[in-house]
């Protein structure tokens, strides 16, 4: 089980913690929510929760919550920019379908 | 599929509810949007890269040019772009007469309060011209966003009035932004640097932009920013530095003509580049090659800062005003936000560091901070941070009131009072049998409605009529967040109702704002006479009035002598009425009363045998007895 980071998401992640000034890493996960089933989490993390994994990668701390790992395990979140929108991109190896806006999948 | 921003613990939304808001710094010159994205607060570029958008519209046949574009042709097509439309923005057609004979704007009389500029796609308002810059921002948010914005925190001066902050409000709603706030300019700042969660004391905030130079003494208290003083010069700014230096190098150059535009547009060009360059480096050299002038030869950082050591002096003497205004001391200021382009000049930096004796802040942009502050306020507005962030508060400039009798204004809402606020006070009729009532809104802090600044007038029609006092009249002041004000009277016994949303009653200079507040000090105790003459005044006529009325009904109950005391004491106190010595009117007053005494005792009397008649005594006895 892992997820991995790409250097463009590392830094970008770094720079915004760094910004913050506070938390111990970035929180992968997925909420029941959304018009195809599913919806990504990503949020700053100040303090751990008992059932949460943590993995590194690039200098990034990774905290999933174990419910959550199984629907993205195998993931790299990715840092891209589209014209003028930037931000992070799940690439989920579990994803079989999402909806046409992109924000909610299926497994 | 969709790019994800990182959120704050819990705050996570759900598909397409993403709270996305923006801070807009509506400035005079140029104008910025801000965010705040996984945590971290940005301005956003446009496609090129650029943060600043010029506050600049062109009006074509059936387009809009916004920003660099219309720029260009600002001077070839001068009737048609428009800059600098912060300067009209809620201002009267008779304040842009003043400014107008420098104007190249054709200004259409049509409506009276609202002035239209003749463009070729039309004519157009202060409001629309604005517009069109707020949604050219609007759209290069939601292009970065990749969604549509919940709202937007859009930024004021300090010293912006009701009509300019509904003018700023009323061009955001022809954009379609929702304004979640209108926030102080010097208070985005402050909240940029985090001073809101800071230490509480007075701050400096020094503004020295392209065109305009303002200076506001804030106090920080209880997570409120209180404006104390405002000041500046509505004409001093970088511009004023570009052509110091471009000044002395046609005296270099021993150039004594005129320069021809285009090569005037060079020299700025060339002024600016040095100037840019002497911010880090001690010399640069200059070099300029047109057809009529050549010129090369190199400035100094020590030459540069006696050139505009005059224009420096300038905004500290502005400062110095202000903080006479706020009536406290250089020391007492704990800190100094550096804010627009020309504070990152090293000598203004350093003699403003001199003159509040503390080191100012820089370390943020300052083209870009007061777009931060705002952003970084629409996200606690919009929800995206826990409750711990306190939500920031705004307080009221100048002093809301209306007129009563005599023309003095009564104070509702005390200016310095937090908002959004709700204050009530009960008024009452002053003549029998009235049934309508004029209410005149006002704002200032002098005693007199003739030197305060009228903002509406309105009527209560219709409530029954009654005696003179009997009336309740309930008047309410509300001032929402963005310190919009709504009136609201209401009769209480019969429920009669009439508000009024102060739409922009224009009119007001740039020096009458600023110096409102310092008039109300200078005159505070002529003020104070004036008002206890007026009242006294007003008290003298109340009286006259109800005397006239029982003579009128009851003038049979009196001898020809007594008549005579009466009318001689009337004569006296209408004669030292019409005087301004409001002990003799008190005096006239007390004399009128004493000379009727038993003319009121026996119209007293004659009115309960009168409403006895026909009664039985015990009638009246009380159940008790």
């Amino acid at each position: 089980m892992a997820i991995t980071v790409t250097q463009a998401a590392a830094d970008r992640v770094n720079d915004f913690l760094a910004n913050r000034g506070k938390g111990i890493g970035l929180r992968l996960g997925v909420k029941t929510t959304g018009c195809s089933g599913m919806a990504y989490v990503l949020e700053f993390v100040d303090e751990l929760n008992p059932e949460d994994e943590v993995f590194e990668d690039h200098g990034v701390k990774v905290i999933v919550d174990k419910k959550s790992l199984v629907y993205i395990d195998g993931t790299e979140l990715d840092f891209t920019r589209e014209g003028l929108n930037e931000g992070f991109k799940f690439n989920n190896p579990n994803e079989k379908a999402q909806c046409g806006c992109g924000e909610s999948f299926t497994v | 599929m969709a790019l994800l921003q990182i959120s704050e613990p819990g705050q996570s939304t759900a598909p397409h509810q993403h709270r996305l808001a923006v801070g807009i710094d509506l400035g005079t010159t140029n104008s910025l949007v801000a965010t705040v994205r996984s945590g971290n607060v940005q301005t956003l570029p446009d496609e090129n890269g650029n943060h600043l958008l010029p506050s600049v519209v062109r009006y074509l046949d059936n387009s809009v040019e916004v920003g660099a574009d219309a720029l260009l042709h600002a001077v070839a097509d001068p009737a048609n772009t428009i800059v600098s439309v912060k300067r009209f923005m809620g201002r009267g057609i008779g304040d842009l007469r003043v400014l107008g004979s420098k104007l190249p704007y054709q200004f259409v009389d049509a409506d009276k309060a609202v002035p239209r500029i003749q463009t070729r796609g039309g004519d157009v308002s202060a409001t629309e011209v604005s517009a069109e810059i707020l949604r050219a921002l609007k759209k290069r948010a939601i292009n970065t966003l990749g969604d549509e914005l919940q709202g937007a925190v859009i930024t004021v001066p300090a010293y912006f009035d009701e009509a300019q902050r509904q003018a700023t409000k009323d061009a955001a709603s022809l954009a379609g932004l929702n304004v979640l706030r209108l926030l102080n300019e010097p208070t985005a700042a402050a909240v940029a640097y985090g001073l809101d969660s800071g230490r509480e004391g007075v701050i400096a905030v020094y503004d020295l932009g392209g065109g305009t130079f303002d200076i506001s003494i804030l106090r920080l208290h209880q997570g409120v920013f209180e404006v104390m003083a405002t000041g500046g010069d509505s004409a001093l700014g970088g511009d004023d530095i570009d052509h110091v230096i471009a000044e002395w190098m046609l005296d270099q150059a021993g150039y004594t003509q005129d320069p021809e535009p285009r090569l005037a547009r060079e020299l700025m060009r060339a002024a600016r580049a040095a100037k840019e360059d002497l911010t880090e480096q001690s010399q640069t050299g200059i070099a300029i090659d047109t057809d009529e002038f050549q010129w090369h030869g190199s400035l100094s950082r020590e030459q540069m800062n006696a050139l505009i050591e005059p224009l420096v002096r300038k905004t500290l003497m502005s400062c110095r005003r202000a903080l006479r205004d706020a009536g406290i001391a250089n020391q007492d200021i704990i800190e100094v936000v550096m804010v627009g382009g020309s504070t990152r000049v090293p000598y203004v930096r350093d003699r403003v560091g001199e003159f509040f004796e503390c080191e100012p802040l820089v370390s943020i942009d300052p083209d870009r901070v007061v777009a931060i502050g705002a952003a970084l306020q629409a996200d606690v507005l919009v929800g995206n941070k826990s409750g711990e962030d306190m939500l920031l508060l705004d307080i009221i400039p100048l002093s809301l009131g209306i007129e009563t009798m005599g023309g003095l204004s009564e104070k509702i809402i005390q200016r310095n009072t937090p908002i959004p606020v709700s204050r009530a006070q009960d008024f009452t009729t002053y003549k029998d049998g009235q049934t309508a009532m004029a209410l005149h809104v006002v704002q200032g802090e002098r005693e007199l409605v003739s030197d305060c600044r009228s903002l509406a007038h309105f009527e209560l029609r219709g409530f029954p009529p009654q005696v003179a006092g009997a009336a309740r009249i309930r008047v309410t002041f509300q001032v929402d967040a963005d310190g919009l004000l709504s009136v609201h009277a209401r009769e209480e016994n019969s429920g009669t109702e009439a508000s009024v949303d102060v739409k922009p009653s224009y009119g007001l200079t740039d020096g009458e704002i600023e110096a409102m507040l310092r008039e109300s000090i200078d005159h505070a105790e002529e003020d104070m006479q004036t008002r206890t003459l007026r009242e006294e005044q007003v008290e003298a006529e109340r009286v006259i009035e109800a005397l006239d009325s029982a003579l009128e009904a009851d003038a049979d109950l009196l001898t020809e002598e007594e008549s005579q005391t009466i009318s001689a004491a009337r004569e006296s106190l209408v004669l030292t009425s019409a005087g301004d010595d409001p002990e003799a009117i008190k005096k006239a007053i007390v004399g009128l009363e004493k000379a009727c005494e038993d003319f009121v005792a026996r119209r007293m009397n004659t009115s309960i045998r009168k409403a006895m008649k026909g009664h039985a005594i015990d009638e009246y006895a009380t159940e008790d007895e």
